[in-house]
């Protein structure tokens, strides 16, 4: 898919909370003698949600894009945490950035693919012509069910992004493409606390089915091959299936290292992808090509292809770098962990 | 309830965006905002002014028992911190252990959770202040 006008990423952010469970923590808890997915993950503190995620990811984006927030008409954030089931997450953040009144706001929810979808709808709003900036925002505060498999991974962190034209861009989008089918790997009720797998389905007929469809369909169409690209980041709810979609593409670990987050910050769900792509543009170089593929169960992937504009490099570091959160660890205990997360609820 | 919520929504410049005033008379910088200015007196309408949200500790306590409402981060360490721009703002430490905290301590603006009015009641966000973090 491409737009009637050029457009890019004007600006990026990031937030990642301080704490951090180690993976062999939660495996003692639980006996599990077994090897674990990732080293450690992020765990918001008691006074984070999804709104203050993706408001801090927010005002590093507007930081780097340095322009009127009053310009902004798109404020839209996607997530599987959103603090209220009905009251919107966007509306606060539009207001504490300063894009408030003339502006649209809404929340949005696809799994994993929650803040992707909005950087692709935002893409397609700016590319319109409809209003000159749009911010996308992907934001979780992950659970796992005690004990399940999904303890060790689901963590919470966020990243948005500002779209705008591709004059004003610090990497200018080439292409995009969107993959779904009706697929039931992950599920959470309305009033369930903690959500549901079905395990036969998550790997081959969800994650890798998604992610490899449209990351192939989107270079063929662009005609690329992996080694045209200098980054490749994919939807990382562990370490192994990205590294082993990004092999099937045809993809090196030298691409992939640099986007690839979850061994030490776990799996973000909405923000997972859109994360690992913050830590790659804090690094790109002008003229670089990245591949970004999100994945989000139900089921469905987007794909970007991206390209570095001179202007990246005096952008990287007038906010904090993606490394930098990851670098402000605080590490804490199960006891602390479940206090942190209000891990009562056993349904 | 209803005066509760539109007292919020009042409030929200304040409490989001450290949105403060700055005197015509003086230019010296008002946080939160009042009818006269706390420096000389002087009772004209001042404009907004966006401070940085970047500060100092000025002054610290722990609180243990906390008012309802609060129960999820207690204890916690409230401070005076003085803000680059002048003013000093009471406000919640956060991402620092109680013991962790001391005067001089260089701290910038985050908008966190400040309380939940039950499992039912409306979130409210607002400022605090966390240890600076460098830019990269
Ligand atoms: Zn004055």
């Amino acid at each position: 898919m491409k737009t009637a006008q050029n457009v890019g990423i004007v600006g990026y952010g990031s937030y990642i909370p301080c704490y951090r469970i180690p993976a062999r923590v939660i495996a003692q808890v639980w006996g599990n003698p077994g090897g674990v997915p990732i080293k450690e993950k992020a765990v918001a503190g008691p006074d984070e949600d999804t709104m203050t995620i993706g408001l801090e990811a927010s005002r590093n984006a507007l930081i780097r894009a340095n322009i009127d927030p009053q310009k902004i008409g798109a404020v839209w954030v996607g997530s599987e945490s959103h603090p209220y089931a009905v009251k919107p997450t966007s509306t606060i953040i539009a207001e504490a950035i300063g894009a408030t009144p003339a502006t649209t706001a809404a929340d949005w929810q696809f799994a994993c693919k929650a803040g992707s979808e909005t950087v692709q709808a935002a893409i397609g709003f700016v590319g319109s012509g409809m209003v000159p900036y749009a911010l996308g925002v992907g934001a979780d505060t992950a659970q796992g069910r005690p004990g399940d498999a999904l303890e060790y991974t689901a963590a919470s962190g966020g990243a948005a992004y500002i779209i705008g034209s591709a004059e004003e861009s610090l990497a200018t989008v080439e292409a995009s493409f969107s993959y779904v089918t009706d697929t039931p790997d992950f599920w959470r009720r309305p009033t369930t606390h903690y959500p549901s797998h079905g395990q036969r389905f998550t790997g081959e007929p969800a994650y890798f089915t998604h992610v490899l469809a449209a990351a192939e369909i989107l270079m063929s169409e662009l005609d690329y091959k992996a080694h045209d690209f200098a980054h490749v980041v994919l939807h990382q709810p562990n370490a192994k299936f990205p590294e082993r979609a990004a092999t099937t593409l045809g993809f090196e670990k030298s691409q992939w290292e640099t986007g690839l987050l979850s061994p030490m910050v776990g799996n973000t769900y909405a923000g997972a992808s859109l994360l690992g792509l913050t830590a790659i543009l804090d690094i790109a170089k002008p003229g670089e090509r990245v591949l970004c593929v999100s994945f989000g169960s139900g089921a469905g992937s987007d794909a970007f292809a991206l390209q570095m504009t001179e202007r990246i490099s005096e952008r990287q570091t007038v906010a904090p770098t993606t490394q930098a959160y990851i670098n402000r660890r605080v590490e804490i205990d199960y006891a602390t962990y479940t206090r942190y997360r209000q891990k009562l609820q056993m349904h | 309830m209803s005066t509760q919520i539109a007292r919020h929504w009042r409030l929200n410049s304040q409490r989001y965006q450290l949105v403060g005033e700055v005197c015509p008379n003086c230019s010296g910088k008002i946080f939160p905002p009042r009818d006269v200015c706390p420096h000389c007196a002087d009772k004209e309408r001042q404009p907004d002014y966006q401070f940085s949200g970047k500060g100092e500790v000025y002054s610290h306590s722990t609180v243990y028992k906390v008012p309802e409402g609060y129960e999820e981060a207690a204890p916690y360490t409230v401070a005076l911190v003085k803000l680059d721009e002048g003013p000093l703002v009471t406000a919640q430490l956060t991402d620092v252990a109680n013991e962790a905290v001391n005067i001089g301590m260089p701290v910038e603006m985050v908008t966190r959770k400040l309380k939940t009015q039950g499992d039912e009641g409306l979130i409210v966000y607002g400022y605090k202040f966390r240890p600076q973090m460098v830019a990269s």
